[in-house]
Protein backbone atom coordinates (compact mmCIF):
# COMPACT_ATOMS: atom_id res chain seq x y z
CA UNK A 1 0.00 0.00 0.00
CA UNK A 2 2.58 1.93 -1.13
CA UNK A 3 1.83 6.15 -1.23
CA UNK A 4 -0.02 7.45 -4.54
CA UNK A 5 2.79 10.10 -4.99
CA UNK A 6 6.94 9.94 -3.97
CA UNK A 7 7.17 12.16 -1.29
CA UNK A 8 10.70 13.51 -0.94
CA UNK A 9 12.22 16.36 1.30
CA UNK A 10 14.70 18.93 -0.31
CA UNK A 11 15.44 21.75 1.98
CA UNK A 12 15.74 21.74 5.75
CA UNK A 13 15.52 24.68 8.73
CA UNK A 14 15.62 24.26 12.22
CA UNK A 15 16.46 25.84 15.28
CA UNK A 16 17.15 23.59 18.22
CA UNK A 17 18.35 23.90 21.61
CA UNK A 18 21.77 22.84 20.69
CA UNK A 19 21.98 24.00 17.00
CA UNK A 20 20.52 26.58 14.61
CA UNK A 21 21.01 24.59 11.44
CA UNK A 22 21.04 20.85 10.64
CA UNK A 23 24.46 21.03 10.62
CA UNK A 24 25.37 22.34 14.03
CA UNK A 25 22.45 20.26 15.32
CA UNK A 26 23.66 16.70 13.92
CA UNK A 27 27.52 17.71 15.68
CA UNK A 28 25.89 18.06 18.58
CA UNK A 29 23.98 14.93 18.46
CA UNK A 30 27.18 13.03 17.90
CA UNK A 31 28.81 14.43 20.37
CA UNK A 32 26.98 14.68 23.58
CA UNK A 33 25.92 18.17 23.69
CA UNK A 34 23.30 19.47 25.39
CA UNK A 35 20.93 22.47 24.64
CA UNK A 36 19.37 22.06 28.44
CA UNK A 37 19.99 24.77 30.69
CA UNK A 38 18.34 26.48 33.70
CA UNK A 39 16.05 29.26 32.74
CA UNK A 40 14.08 31.74 34.73
CA UNK A 41 10.36 31.92 33.93
CA UNK A 42 7.31 34.29 35.43
CA UNK A 43 5.65 33.01 39.22
CA UNK A 44 8.28 29.56 38.68
CA UNK A 45 11.39 31.16 39.36
CA UNK A 46 14.01 28.46 37.74
CA UNK A 47 13.02 25.74 35.54
CA UNK A 48 14.93 23.52 33.64
CA UNK A 49 14.53 24.39 29.68
CA UNK A 50 15.85 23.62 26.08
CA UNK A 51 16.53 27.59 24.79
CA UNK A 52 17.68 28.56 21.36
CA UNK A 53 19.44 31.08 20.75
CA UNK A 54 19.35 31.85 16.73
CA UNK A 55 18.70 35.04 15.29
CA UNK A 56 15.42 36.78 15.05
CA UNK A 57 16.37 39.54 12.85
CA UNK A 58 18.34 37.12 10.22
CA UNK A 59 14.89 36.81 8.41
CA UNK A 60 12.85 39.79 10.31
CA UNK A 61 12.38 43.34 10.85
CA UNK A 62 12.07 44.30 14.46
CA UNK A 63 8.45 45.85 13.82
CA UNK A 64 7.56 42.70 12.69
CA UNK A 65 8.50 40.46 15.69
CA UNK A 66 7.37 42.97 18.12
CA UNK A 67 3.84 42.59 16.61
CA UNK A 68 4.04 38.55 16.11
CA UNK A 69 5.12 35.70 18.44
CA UNK A 70 8.13 33.98 19.65
CA UNK A 71 6.17 30.82 17.73
CA UNK A 72 5.97 33.19 14.82
CA UNK A 73 9.43 34.26 14.62
CA UNK A 74 10.86 30.72 15.31
CA UNK A 75 8.68 30.01 11.94
CA UNK A 76 9.81 32.57 10.02
CA UNK A 77 13.75 31.58 10.77
CA UNK A 78 13.18 27.97 10.03
CA UNK A 79 11.07 28.31 7.05
CA UNK A 80 13.30 30.99 5.12
CA UNK A 81 16.31 28.46 6.02
CA UNK A 82 14.48 25.33 4.73
CA UNK A 83 13.07 27.60 1.17
CA UNK A 84 17.17 28.91 1.03
CA UNK A 85 18.57 25.21 1.83
CA UNK A 86 16.44 23.69 -0.90
CA UNK A 87 17.61 26.33 -3.30
CA UNK A 88 13.75 27.69 -3.65
CA UNK A 89 13.32 32.31 -4.04
CA UNK A 90 10.56 33.94 -3.66
CA UNK A 91 13.13 37.03 -4.04
CA UNK A 92 12.48 38.06 -7.63
CA UNK A 93 8.73 36.73 -7.62
CA UNK A 94 6.15 39.63 -7.50
CA UNK A 95 2.88 39.45 -5.41
CA UNK A 96 0.73 37.02 -7.67
CA UNK A 97 3.71 34.71 -9.19
CA UNK A 98 2.71 31.48 -9.45
CA UNK A 99 5.31 29.88 -7.47
CA UNK A 100 3.96 31.90 -4.13
CA UNK A 101 0.43 30.59 -4.86
CA UNK A 102 1.83 26.60 -5.40
CA UNK A 103 3.82 26.54 -1.54
CA UNK A 104 1.20 25.71 1.30
CA UNK A 105 2.50 26.16 4.68
CA UNK A 106 1.66 23.30 7.19
CA UNK A 107 3.28 23.83 11.13
CA UNK A 108 2.40 21.53 14.52
CA UNK A 109 1.52 23.06 16.86
CA UNK A 110 1.11 21.55 21.14
CA UNK A 111 -0.46 24.34 22.41
CA UNK A 112 -0.28 28.13 20.73
CA UNK A 113 -1.58 31.23 22.47
CA UNK A 114 -0.95 30.61 26.02
CA UNK A 115 2.05 32.53 26.42
CA UNK A 116 0.38 35.65 24.62
CA UNK A 117 -2.51 35.29 27.00
CA UNK A 118 -0.27 34.99 30.27
CA UNK A 119 1.58 38.06 29.11
CA UNK A 120 -1.62 40.02 28.77
CA UNK A 121 -3.39 39.39 31.91
CA UNK A 122 0.04 40.37 33.69
CA UNK A 123 -0.18 43.67 31.79
CA UNK A 124 -3.46 44.51 32.62
CA UNK A 125 -2.47 43.13 36.23
CA UNK A 126 0.12 46.17 36.54
CA UNK A 127 -3.22 48.84 35.53
CA UNK A 128 -5.69 47.48 38.70
CA UNK A 129 -6.75 44.74 35.50
CA UNK A 130 -8.49 47.37 33.74
CA UNK A 131 -8.81 45.54 30.48
CA UNK A 132 -8.55 48.86 28.70
CA UNK A 133 -4.93 48.29 28.39
CA UNK A 134 -5.38 45.05 26.79
CA UNK A 135 -3.06 44.99 23.46
CA UNK A 136 -5.35 44.88 20.10
CA UNK A 137 -2.68 42.43 18.89
CA UNK A 138 -3.72 39.99 21.48
CA UNK A 139 -6.10 38.06 19.13
CA UNK A 140 -4.04 38.08 15.44
CA UNK A 141 -1.18 36.65 18.28
CA UNK A 142 -3.21 33.61 19.18
CA UNK A 143 -5.06 32.83 16.98
CA UNK A 144 -4.43 29.19 16.25
CA UNK A 145 -3.04 29.65 12.59
CA UNK A 146 -0.73 32.46 14.16
CA UNK A 147 2.85 30.64 13.62
CA UNK A 148 2.03 29.34 10.03
CA UNK A 149 0.62 32.88 9.14
CA UNK A 150 3.40 34.73 10.28
CA UNK A 151 5.41 32.95 7.55
CA UNK A 152 3.53 33.75 4.88
CA UNK A 153 3.50 37.24 6.03
CA UNK A 154 6.76 37.40 6.16
CA UNK A 155 7.55 35.42 2.80
CA UNK A 156 4.88 36.19 0.74
CA UNK A 157 3.60 32.97 0.50
CA UNK A 158 -0.35 32.78 -0.73
CA UNK A 159 -1.13 29.46 -0.97
CA UNK A 160 -2.99 27.30 1.66
CA UNK A 161 -1.80 27.86 5.56
CA UNK A 162 -2.37 26.11 8.66
CA UNK A 163 -1.48 24.97 12.19
CA UNK A 164 -1.72 21.43 12.59
CA UNK A 165 -2.98 20.98 16.65
CA UNK A 166 -1.97 17.41 17.64
CA UNK A 167 -0.32 17.71 21.22
CA UNK A 168 3.07 16.71 20.84
CA UNK A 169 2.67 14.32 18.11
CA UNK A 170 1.81 17.26 15.58
CA UNK A 171 5.44 18.04 14.13
CA UNK A 172 5.01 14.71 12.66
CA UNK A 173 1.29 15.02 11.47
CA UNK A 174 2.10 18.51 9.83
CA UNK A 175 4.42 16.75 7.35
CA UNK A 176 1.88 13.80 7.33
CA UNK A 177 -1.10 16.27 6.09
CA UNK A 178 1.21 18.15 3.97
CA UNK A 179 2.36 15.22 2.13
CA UNK A 180 -1.33 14.36 1.67
CA UNK A 181 -2.20 18.00 0.42
CA UNK A 182 0.90 17.11 -2.04
CA UNK A 183 -0.99 13.75 -3.16
CA UNK A 184 -4.19 15.52 -3.43
CA UNK A 185 -2.32 18.39 -5.88
CA UNK A 186 -3.40 20.77 -3.90
CA UNK A 187 0.08 22.26 -4.05
CA UNK A 188 3.43 21.84 -5.41
CA UNK A 189 5.90 22.50 -2.59
CA UNK A 190 5.14 22.30 1.48
CA UNK A 191 6.66 24.17 4.52
CA UNK A 192 5.86 22.04 7.10
CA UNK A 193 7.08 20.69 10.25
CA UNK A 194 6.26 22.36 13.85
CA UNK A 195 7.24 25.14 16.11
CA UNK A 196 7.30 25.38 20.09
CA UNK A 197 7.13 28.71 22.28
CA UNK A 198 6.02 26.72 25.27
CA UNK A 199 9.20 27.81 27.53
CA UNK A 200 7.53 31.29 27.44
CA UNK A 201 4.78 30.23 29.48
CA UNK A 202 4.81 29.15 33.51
CA UNK A 203 1.49 27.47 32.95
CA UNK A 204 3.41 24.76 31.09
CA UNK A 205 5.85 24.56 33.66
CA UNK A 206 3.38 24.60 36.52
CA UNK A 207 1.16 21.87 34.64
CA UNK A 208 3.68 19.78 34.12
CA UNK A 209 4.83 20.06 37.97
CA UNK A 210 1.50 19.96 39.34
CA UNK A 211 1.27 16.99 37.48
CA UNK A 212 4.53 15.27 39.16
CA UNK A 213 6.02 14.87 35.44
CA UNK A 214 8.36 18.04 35.58
CA UNK A 215 11.93 16.72 35.62
CA UNK A 216 14.02 18.09 38.80
CA UNK A 217 17.49 18.43 39.76
CA UNK A 218 18.72 17.12 43.14
CA UNK A 219 21.19 17.73 45.50
CA UNK A 220 22.47 13.99 44.00
CA UNK A 221 22.01 15.71 40.54
CA UNK A 222 22.57 19.19 40.21
CA UNK A 223 23.44 19.34 36.54
CA UNK A 224 21.15 20.95 34.02
CA UNK A 225 22.55 19.12 30.94
CA UNK A 226 21.94 15.73 32.59
CA UNK A 227 18.03 16.55 33.67
CA UNK A 228 16.49 14.61 30.48
CA UNK A 229 16.93 10.93 30.55
CA UNK A 230 15.06 9.01 28.54
CA UNK A 231 14.39 5.63 29.24
CA UNK A 232 16.76 5.75 32.20
CA UNK A 233 16.03 4.07 35.10
CA UNK A 234 16.70 7.41 37.01
CA UNK A 235 14.48 9.56 34.66
CA UNK A 236 12.62 12.19 36.52
CA UNK A 237 10.25 13.63 33.83
CA UNK A 238 10.07 16.50 30.81
CA UNK A 239 12.56 18.90 30.30
CA UNK A 240 10.08 21.33 28.46
CA UNK A 241 11.77 23.04 25.32
CA UNK A 242 11.45 25.48 22.51
CA UNK A 243 12.31 24.91 19.04
CA UNK A 244 11.40 24.38 15.40
CA UNK A 245 12.06 22.07 12.19
CA UNK A 246 10.18 23.14 8.88
CA UNK A 247 11.22 21.08 5.82
CA UNK A 248 10.68 21.69 2.23
CA UNK A 249 8.33 18.44 0.61
CA UNK A 250 7.74 17.87 -3.03
CA UNK A 251 6.34 15.36 -4.93
CA UNK A 252 9.51 13.47 -6.82
CA UNK A 253 8.54 14.57 -10.03
CA UNK A 254 8.90 17.91 -9.46
CA UNK A 255 12.34 18.02 -6.94
CA UNK A 256 13.68 16.09 -10.17
CA UNK A 257 12.27 18.67 -12.70
CA UNK A 258 13.90 21.69 -10.86
CA UNK A 259 17.15 19.39 -9.81
CA UNK A 260 16.36 19.46 -6.27
CA UNK A 261 19.14 18.22 -3.62
CA UNK A 262 17.46 15.15 -2.33
CA UNK A 263 17.31 14.37 1.52
CA UNK A 264 15.33 11.65 2.09
CA UNK A 265 11.83 9.89 0.98
CA UNK A 266 8.57 10.05 2.92
CA UNK A 267 7.54 6.55 2.10
CA UNK A 268 4.77 5.73 4.74
CA UNK A 269 3.12 6.86 8.06
CA UNK A 270 0.71 5.88 10.57
CA UNK A 271 -1.42 7.93 12.37
CA UNK A 272 -4.10 6.25 14.92
CA UNK A 273 -5.82 7.99 18.59
CA UNK A 274 -5.51 5.56 22.05
CA UNK A 275 -9.03 6.63 23.61
CA UNK A 276 -7.51 5.52 26.83
CA UNK A 277 -5.99 8.37 28.80
CA UNK A 278 -5.91 12.24 28.87
CA UNK A 279 -2.14 11.44 29.12
CA UNK A 280 -1.21 8.19 29.72
CA UNK A 281 -0.13 7.03 26.03
CA UNK A 282 -0.97 3.28 25.80
CA UNK A 283 1.23 0.87 24.59
CA UNK A 284 -0.77 -1.36 21.93
CA UNK A 285 -2.14 1.60 19.88
CA UNK A 286 1.35 2.79 19.74
CA UNK A 287 2.41 -0.73 18.15
CA UNK A 288 -0.70 -0.57 16.20
CA UNK A 289 0.48 2.96 14.76
CA UNK A 290 4.05 1.67 14.03
CA UNK A 291 2.71 -1.32 12.13
CA UNK A 292 0.37 1.10 10.11
CA UNK A 293 3.29 3.21 9.04
CA UNK A 294 5.04 0.06 8.01
CA UNK A 295 2.03 -1.22 5.88
CA UNK A 296 2.03 2.08 3.95
CA UNK A 297 5.38 1.87 3.50
CA UNK A 298 5.27 -1.73 2.00
CA UNK A 299 8.42 -2.90 5.03
CA UNK A 300 8.19 -5.08 7.74
CA UNK A 301 9.83 -3.90 11.12
CA UNK A 302 13.12 -5.98 9.84
CA UNK A 303 13.42 -3.59 7.25
CA UNK A 304 14.25 -0.57 10.00
CA UNK A 305 17.37 0.62 10.49
CA UNK A 306 16.78 3.38 13.09
CA UNK A 307 13.61 3.98 15.40
CA UNK A 308 13.41 7.39 17.02
CA UNK A 309 11.56 7.30 19.93
CA UNK A 310 9.12 10.20 21.19
CA UNK A 311 10.61 9.29 24.38
CA UNK A 312 9.88 12.40 27.16
CA UNK A 313 11.58 10.83 30.04
CA UNK A 314 8.61 10.72 31.88
CA UNK A 315 8.43 6.76 34.19
CA UNK A 316 5.03 5.80 33.11
CA UNK A 317 5.51 7.74 29.48
CA UNK A 318 8.60 5.72 28.63
CA UNK A 319 7.28 2.28 30.24
CA UNK A 320 4.30 2.28 27.63
CA UNK A 321 6.62 3.15 24.41
CA UNK A 322 9.35 0.98 25.53
CA UNK A 323 6.74 -1.51 25.60
CA UNK A 324 5.49 -0.41 21.76
CA UNK A 325 9.04 -1.28 20.89
CA UNK A 326 9.72 -4.04 22.12
CA UNK A 327 6.31 -5.43 20.87
CA UNK A 328 6.58 -4.49 17.32
CA UNK A 329 10.67 -4.69 16.93
CA UNK A 330 11.94 -7.06 19.94
CA UNK A 331 12.08 -9.84 17.70
CA UNK A 332 14.26 -8.17 15.08
CA UNK A 333 18.05 -7.62 16.43
CA UNK A 334 18.96 -5.08 13.36
CA UNK A 335 16.76 -2.73 14.55
CA UNK A 336 18.38 0.37 16.74
CA UNK A 337 16.57 2.47 19.00
CA UNK A 338 17.59 6.36 19.83
CA UNK A 339 15.97 8.73 21.45
CA UNK A 340 16.58 12.62 21.28
CA UNK A 341 14.89 14.31 24.13
CA UNK A 342 18.48 13.47 26.08
CA UNK A 343 19.91 16.28 24.60
CA UNK A 344 17.32 19.09 24.00
CA UNK A 345 14.13 18.74 26.19
CA UNK A 346 11.00 18.23 24.98
CA UNK A 347 10.60 20.20 22.13
CA UNK A 348 6.57 20.11 22.08
CA UNK A 349 5.31 20.99 18.78
CA UNK A 350 8.72 20.76 16.74
CA UNK A 351 9.28 17.54 18.74
CA UNK A 352 9.04 14.97 15.81
CA UNK A 353 10.13 17.23 12.91
CA UNK A 354 13.21 18.02 14.81
CA UNK A 355 14.22 14.51 15.64
CA UNK A 356 14.16 12.95 12.45
CA UNK A 357 16.09 16.01 11.14
CA UNK A 358 18.70 14.29 14.04
CA UNK A 359 18.76 11.43 12.32
CA UNK A 360 18.38 12.38 8.42
CA UNK A 361 21.81 13.13 8.07
CA UNK A 362 22.47 8.93 9.22
CA UNK A 363 21.75 8.12 5.24
CA UNK A 364 24.84 9.98 4.53
CA UNK A 365 27.65 9.24 7.49
CA UNK A 366 25.61 5.82 8.47
CA UNK A 367 26.09 6.76 12.03
CA UNK A 368 23.42 6.16 14.60
CA UNK A 369 23.65 9.26 16.88
CA UNK A 370 22.98 7.85 20.86
CA UNK A 371 20.65 8.53 23.49
CA UNK A 372 21.83 11.39 25.92
CA UNK A 373 22.14 10.43 29.69
CA UNK A 374 20.79 6.81 29.33
CA UNK A 375 22.69 4.62 31.71
CA UNK A 376 20.62 1.39 32.47
CA UNK A 377 16.94 0.72 31.86
CA UNK A 378 14.42 -0.44 34.52
CA UNK A 379 12.51 -3.62 34.92
CA UNK A 380 9.52 -2.05 33.51
CA UNK A 381 11.46 -0.25 30.75
CA UNK A 382 13.54 -2.48 28.84
CA UNK A 383 14.21 -3.52 25.03
CA UNK A 384 16.40 -4.45 22.88
CA UNK A 385 19.09 -2.21 20.59
CA UNK A 386 19.50 1.27 22.35
CA UNK A 387 21.99 3.02 21.28
CA UNK A 388 23.93 5.03 23.82
CA UNK A 389 27.01 6.72 24.91
CA UNK A 390 28.57 6.73 21.26
CA UNK A 391 27.36 7.02 18.08
CA UNK A 392 27.26 3.68 16.33
CA UNK A 393 28.20 3.20 12.59
CA UNK A 394 26.81 0.77 10.25
CA UNK A 395 28.21 -0.53 7.00
CA UNK A 396 24.70 1.17 5.28
CA UNK A 397 21.95 3.20 7.15
CA UNK A 398 18.12 3.36 4.28
CA UNK A 399 15.69 3.32 6.84
CA UNK A 400 14.27 5.74 10.13
CA UNK A 401 10.83 5.21 11.68
CA UNK A 402 10.52 8.38 13.48
CA UNK A 403 7.40 8.43 16.51
CA UNK A 404 5.29 10.92 18.39
CA UNK A 405 3.19 10.82 20.32
CA UNK A 406 0.99 13.29 22.26
CA UNK A 407 -1.81 14.05 25.07
CA UNK A 408 -4.98 13.15 24.53
CA UNK A 409 -3.77 9.89 23.03
CA UNK A 410 -2.43 11.07 19.51
CA UNK A 411 -0.01 8.89 17.87
CA UNK A 412 2.00 9.14 14.80
CA UNK A 413 4.97 7.26 13.23
CA UNK A 414 6.75 8.42 9.79
CA UNK A 415 8.99 6.26 7.99
CA UNK A 416 11.44 7.87 5.89
CA UNK A 417 13.51 6.13 3.38
CA UNK A 418 17.29 7.02 1.92
CA UNK A 419 16.53 7.96 -1.54
CA UNK A 420 17.16 5.93 -4.40
CA UNK A 421 16.18 6.83 -7.77
CA UNK B 1 4.85 69.38 28.80
CA UNK B 2 5.15 72.26 26.14
CA UNK B 3 3.73 71.39 22.11
CA UNK B 4 7.62 70.34 21.24
CA UNK B 5 8.30 68.07 24.28
CA UNK B 6 4.95 66.80 23.41
CA UNK B 7 6.41 66.15 19.49
CA UNK B 8 9.53 64.47 20.87
CA UNK B 9 7.15 62.09 23.24
CA UNK B 10 5.19 61.01 20.11
CA UNK B 11 8.77 60.44 18.14
CA UNK B 12 9.78 58.64 20.96
CA UNK B 13 6.78 56.44 21.11
CA UNK B 14 6.91 55.81 17.27
CA UNK B 15 10.29 54.66 17.31
CA UNK B 16 9.07 51.84 19.63
CA UNK B 17 6.13 51.06 17.78
CA UNK B 18 8.37 51.04 14.12
CA UNK B 19 11.91 50.53 15.38
CA UNK B 20 13.08 49.90 11.72
CA UNK B 21 11.74 53.51 10.54
CA UNK B 22 14.29 56.46 9.93
CA UNK B 23 12.37 59.35 12.35
CA UNK B 24 14.34 62.07 11.22
CA UNK B 25 12.05 62.10 8.03
CA UNK B 26 10.05 63.29 10.04
CA UNK B 27 8.32 67.17 9.89
CA UNK B 28 6.40 68.78 12.35
CA UNK B 29 3.30 69.21 9.69
CA UNK B 30 3.46 66.36 7.23
CA UNK B 31 1.19 63.18 7.52
CA UNK B 32 2.73 61.21 9.83
CA UNK B 33 1.57 57.34 8.16
CA UNK B 34 3.00 58.80 4.62
CA UNK B 35 6.27 59.60 6.26
CA UNK B 36 6.83 56.48 7.88
CA UNK B 37 5.29 53.42 7.39
CA UNK B 38 2.62 53.01 9.96
CA UNK B 39 -0.23 50.90 9.74
CA UNK B 40 -3.86 50.86 11.84
CA UNK B 41 -2.84 48.83 14.33
CA UNK B 42 0.54 51.06 14.87
CA UNK B 43 -1.46 54.14 15.30
CA UNK B 44 -3.97 52.19 18.02
CA UNK B 45 0.11 51.13 19.33
CA UNK B 46 0.26 54.97 19.95
CA UNK B 47 -3.16 55.81 21.88
CA UNK B 48 -2.52 52.35 24.04
CA UNK B 49 1.37 54.05 24.67
CA UNK B 50 -0.37 57.13 25.87
CA UNK B 51 -2.66 55.44 27.76
CA UNK B 52 0.22 53.31 29.25
CA UNK B 53 2.65 56.30 29.88
CA UNK B 54 0.58 59.29 30.95
CA UNK B 55 -3.15 57.58 31.48
CA UNK B 56 -4.39 59.96 28.72
CA UNK B 57 -7.69 58.67 27.07
CA UNK B 58 -8.17 59.64 23.59
CA UNK B 59 -11.65 58.86 22.14
CA UNK B 60 -11.90 57.33 18.46
CA UNK B 61 -13.35 60.69 17.23
CA UNK B 62 -10.31 62.53 18.34
CA UNK B 63 -8.64 60.55 16.65
CA UNK B 64 -8.67 62.85 13.19
CA UNK B 65 -6.01 64.59 15.56
CA UNK B 66 -2.98 62.56 15.23
CA UNK B 67 -2.63 62.84 11.61
CA UNK B 68 0.45 65.04 11.99
CA UNK B 69 2.78 66.21 14.98
CA UNK B 70 2.05 69.42 14.76
CA UNK B 71 -1.70 68.01 15.51
CA UNK B 72 -0.86 65.89 18.04
CA UNK B 73 1.06 68.52 20.24
CA UNK B 74 -1.96 70.76 19.60
CA UNK B 75 -4.49 67.97 21.18
CA UNK B 76 -2.70 66.72 23.68
CA UNK B 77 -1.02 69.94 25.25
CA UNK B 78 -4.15 70.74 27.18
CA UNK B 79 -3.84 67.09 28.66
CA UNK B 80 -0.58 67.50 29.18
CA UNK B 81 0.37 70.57 31.04
CA UNK B 82 1.02 68.99 34.61
CA UNK B 83 3.02 66.50 32.93
CA UNK B 84 7.12 67.27 33.37
CA UNK B 85 8.98 66.32 30.79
Amino acid sequence: MALKERIVITGVGLTAPNGNNLKEFRHALLNNISGVVKHETRHMGEVLAGVCDFDEMKYQKRKERRRGTRAGSISIYCGNEALADAGISLENCDADHPLRKEIGIYIGITEHGNVETENEVWNVGQFDNDVKFWSHHHNPRTVANNPAGELSLNTGIIGPHMTVGAACAAGNYALITAAQNLMLGDVKIALAGGVSESIHTFGIFASFNSQGALAKLSEEQPDPTKASRPFDKDRSGIVCSEGGCIYVLETLSHAQERGAKIYGELVGYGVNTDSTDFVLPNSDRQAQCMRMALDKADLTPADIDIVNAHATGTPLGDEQEAKAIHTVFGDFPNVRINATKGFIGHCMGAAGALELAGNLPAFEDNLIHPSMNFNEFDDKCKFAGLVSGEAEKRESINTIANMSSGMLGINTVLIVKKYEN
Amino acid sequence: MNQDQIREEVKDIISTIAPDEDLSVMTNSGIIREEVDLDSMDFLDIIMELRKRHKIEVPETDYKFFATLDGCAEYLEPKMTQIKA
